[in-house]
């Protein structure tokens, strides 16, 4: 082992097994393009994060006063594209679903590593597309980019953006092909389905809409491209095309998008939740299909966003119906993780703060979503603040705090470092508080009727949206403060232990952080996953009786 | 050890992989996967397609018949051959048959594909003196078809053109990635113990063809016995 | 799965006729006056010879399950995508106001 240790003591791992820009920008080690994913993805999210400060400061005043009716509209649809396309997308999976998958399943790397590479360069060069066609002048069709008016009528950079959002597809795309032939052919031996951590599960039901969702939106807003360059008529109604056919397909991939930004969101808080209340996870089968069950479901429900569309009445009341049904895996899932909470010792660290955030904000998030999958109460509630709310409830409350705690969590592991634990705590409190002052008034906002994407509002309704830009500006504070702590953390962090949390899978039995490839040598697997409990985790210790699980048969 | 990207592995395999069957099967399974996403690529295309034709099905009755079915029918044949010796030159990797053999196929592959580019721009320039590109140049008169006005054929040819192009793009990809299996083979990377690549290829060869299985009689056969 | 299987030539050949008189029905079946029936006849014949390139030049009769599996699976996914549009479009007008008048055909030219 004498290369495995430096001249100046420091034992080698991946961050410092070879140097330069160039062993960085050409990587093929998963963990590394992980970290380049969480850089370039901070960066859109602060892009974001301007044009949603910009949004709630003209809405201080009932009055269109600060930017013009067009200017507005661009900076909503700026902050949707950026956010959704090129933030919450690849948010978890791209970085730590990148980071871990490998580790988790005990392999050296993700089954096709170039291709994981060429994922994040077509992600960066979607990227560019959409940030030039928002210097050129911005898009103003909304993130949905509605026919007609995105393929007939807009004057903005639509087509730039169309490409950009075209090109990002293919990178998740590729993830998604990577990483369900990665947990499907590179799981250590012994690590059958049943033993996986539960993020594998969450991950892996992410990639099957990533693959299966994704392309359908990619040739759509193809079509919209060629329909603006070449004046092709598929969508246009002069030509007797269907601009409602645009909505059919594009929502047959964005609203299983949503589920491709919230279920990495349930695979963190699965495993952070039974590590901090040091038990096993209450009903693993039932929390691991009802991942699969909800990428499922994902598929079958897309027409109730357009209730009032002009879809018939019979669609609606099928798509209706049938949206009812993600309740009941969605309730699982909140269920088992409170009965995994029930007589556990629970350590409100702050990523487990973070969970508890979580849960409170994606349950509020997921009953709203009943308002609006309700036939006659959505005609009432359709564009409305109450949608907005809805989803930032989800999105925000759910994955982004998700993402927070997941980073929390793990950060030790990618970074070596531990990030200091008081303004962490800190860190929670403003997003919680600041996350629920900015989206609790606009549920009434919306109720009482204002609709979403107008830049001014009658007088009535100036307090609530006060109070709401009041707590954007604490939201954004937390997230300040998080990245600063985060930069901080990386010179002058405490030295992370291997596993400061003592937490259980394999990620956590290799130092922090991990040597290039990996594993010394590959773990074979003979325990349950989360092995909290005395008894399993003496379980665990006599692995000396080497039996692989008999199922060693990849299915 | 850490040092099992070096030595002791075969050179047939990845470090990350365990064994080249491991690096086989994932392979396959992912270009599997890459095509369950072309499916639902070009499906989006065929649901859009479903709905416009149940909506015009006389216009595209109409459109459908200023297409050439010896053209179509003829680029069916060369595919469908193209797919054989694509299986072929596989085969011939699979039992060790030699570098001639494999290149000898795969040439064969590339020229019937090329000769089914070749006739699709045959017929995309036929399309052009007929004013029949789906841009502002559409124009449409048709004595046959009385009924017909111009905005549901141009919705027709805009399918054609994109539903064909968007083939011909795949089938132009492939010809490239033959001509990188060719490279391959040459430099001696292909043998009966590793011949991954061009098992891959070969898949994704075989499913452009099936797209133009599924195109063939839904462009240019609508109604014909009218 | 440790030796891949080698199909043999004349499996290929067979195929490939199979192929081609499926070709020479799609266009033959064309000319026929089925009625309604000339699309699905027409369907049905691609959907077999689409098959039969599957199973055997793509191999997934001699593969791992799970091969097979994810092909179906991405045609399963297909027909989800096609029912549900279809069947708004098909219910579209049930005891409704007629539809608006640019989804008439020829309302503008």
């Amino acid at each position: 082992m004498s290369d495995a240790v430096k001249a100046n003591g420091e034992p080698k791992n991946y961050l410092n097994d070879t140097y330069g820009i160039k062993s960085w920008l050409l990587t093929l080690d998963h963990k590394r393009i992980g970290i380049m994913y969480l850089i370039t993805l901070t960066a859109f999210f602060l892009v974001g994060g301007v044009f949603a400060a910009f949004i709630r400061l003209e809405l201080m005043t009932p009055k269109g006063d600060l930017f013009e009716a067009e200017t507005y509209n661009k900076m909503f649809t700026m902050h949707g594209v950026v956010m959704i396309f090129f933030f919450l997308i690849p948010s978890i999976p791209a970085v730590l679903g990148n980071f871990l998958i490998p580790l988790q399943i005990g392999a050296r790397d993700v089954a096709f590593p170039k291709l994981n590479l060429a994922s994040y360069y077509l992600y960066a060069l979607g990227g560019m597309f959409a940030i030039a066609a928002i210097l050129m002048g911005g898009i103003d069709t909304g993130w949905t980019f509605y026919t007609p008016y995105s393929s007939s009528y807009s004057n903005s950079f639509v087509s730039l953006a169309l490409v950009g959002v075209f090109i990002n597809g293919f990178s998740s795309i590729l993830t998604g092909v990577n990483f369900m032939v990665t947990i499907h052919k590179m799981r250590a031996p012994g690590l059958t389905w049943f033993r996986l951590p539960l993020f594998i599960w969450g991950h892996y039901a992410t990639s099957l809409i990533q693959v299966l969702g994704t392309p359908v939106v990619a040739i759509t807003l193809l079509l919209v491209v060629f329909e603006r360059v070449f004046n092709i008529g598929i969508f246009d109604p002069t030509y007797g095309g269907d601009p409602v056919l645009f909505q059919h397909m594009f929502w047959f991939y964005s609203h299983p998008a949503v589920y491709i930004m919230i279920l990495p969101g349930f695979a963190v808080i699965s495993d952070v939740i039974a590590c901090f209340s040091r038990k096993r996870i209450f009903g693993y089968s039932f929390v691991a299909f009802s991942s699969l069950a909800i990428a499922v479901l994902g598929f079958l429900v897309w027409g109730h966003h357009m209730f009032v569309s002009g879809q018939s009445t019979y669609a609606s009341m099928v798509f209706s119906f049938i949206t009812f049904f993600v309740a009941v895996p969605s309730a699982v899932k909140i269920f088992n993780w409170s009965f995994t909470l029930h007589k556990g010792s629970i350590k409100l660290d702050s990523p487990m703060l973070y969970v508890m955030g979580f849960i409170g904000l994606f349950t509020i998030g997921g009953l709203t979503g009943l308002f609006l999958s309700t036939l006659g109460t959505d005609v009432h509630l359709h564009d409305t603040y109450f949608v907005v709310a809805h989803f930032h409830y989800v999105m925000v409350g759910g994955m982004v705090m998700a993402f927070l705690c997941g980073l929390h969590f793990w950060w030790p592991k990618m970074t070596g470092r531990m990030y200091p634990e008081g303004p962490a705590k800190l860190g929670v409190m403003f997003v919680f508080a600041g996350f629920n002052l900015t989206f609790l008034p606009q549920f009434i906002l919306g109720y009482m009727g204002m609709p979403r994407r107008y830049h001014a509002y009658p007088e009535e309704w100036q307090a609530l949206n006060i109070m709401s830009t009041a707590g954007a500006t604490v939201l954004g504070l937390g997230f300040g403060l998080t990245i600063a702590y985060f930069i901080w953390s990386l010179f002058k962090g405490e030295k992370a232990p291997a596993n400061p949390f003592q937490a259980k899978g394999l990620e956590w039995d290799i130092p922090s952080p991990p040597i290039a490839h990996n594993f010394e040598a590959i773990p074979i697997v003979t325990w349950e996953a989360y092995p909290y409990g005395p008894e399993e985790a003496a379980s665990q210790s006599t692995e000396t009786a080497t039996e692989p699980a008999k199922e060693d048969e990849v299915v | 050890m850490s040092d099992h990207a070096q030595g002791a592995h075969s050179l047939h395999h990845l470090h990350q992989f365990e064994s080249a069957e491991q690096q086989y099967e994932s392979a396959t399974l992912g270009m599997w996967a890459f095509i369950v996403q072309e499916i639902l690529f070009f499906g989006g295309l065929f649901c859009a397609y479903t709905v416009y034709r149940n909506t015009y099905i006389e216009a595209f009755t109409a459109g459908s018949h200023h297409l050439d079915i010896f053209w179509g029918t003829l680029n069916t044949v060369v595919l469908i051959a193209s797919s054989l010796t694509m299986a072929m030159a596989v085969r011939s990797a699979q039992t060790n048959s030699g570098p001639g053999r494999i290149i000898g196929w795969l040439i064969a592959t590339i020229i019937l594909g090329c000769t089914f580019l070749g006739v699709k721009a045959i017929e995309y320039t036929g399309k052009w003196h007929h004013h029949l590109i789906p841009n502002s140049t559409f124009q449409w008169n048709d004595p046959a078809f009385p009924t017909v006005t111009l905005g549901p054929a141009k919705i027709f040819y805009s399918f054609y053109f994109v539903m064909t192009g968007m083939h011909a793009l795949h089938m132009i990809i492939g010809v490239g990635i033959m001509l990188w299996m060719i490279a391959k083979v040459r430099r001696n990377e292909i043998s009966a113990q590793y011949f991954t690549p061009i098992e891959i290829s070969g898949l994704y060869w075989h499913f452009v063809d099936i797209v133009w299985i599924f195109l063939f009689p839904l462009l240019y056969l609508i109604g014909r016995h009218h | 799965m440790s030796e891949h299987h080698v199909v043999p030539l004349k499996i290929y050949f067979l195929i490939f006729f199979a192929l081609m008189i499926g070709t020479v029905l799609t266009v033959g079946a064309a000319f026929v006056d089925m009625g309604f029936m000339n699309t699905p006849v027409a369907l049905i014949i691609a959907l077999v010879k689409a098959s039969l390139v599957i199973m055997f030049f793509m191999h997934v009769k001699y593969s791992h399950k799970l091969v097979g599996l994810f092909a179906v699976s991405g045609f399963f996914w297909l027909c989800i995508m096609l029912a549900l549009t279809m069947q708004d479009y098909y219910t579209r007008g049930w005891g409704e106001a007629p539809p608006v008048e640019f989804l008439k055909e020829g309302a503008f030219f």
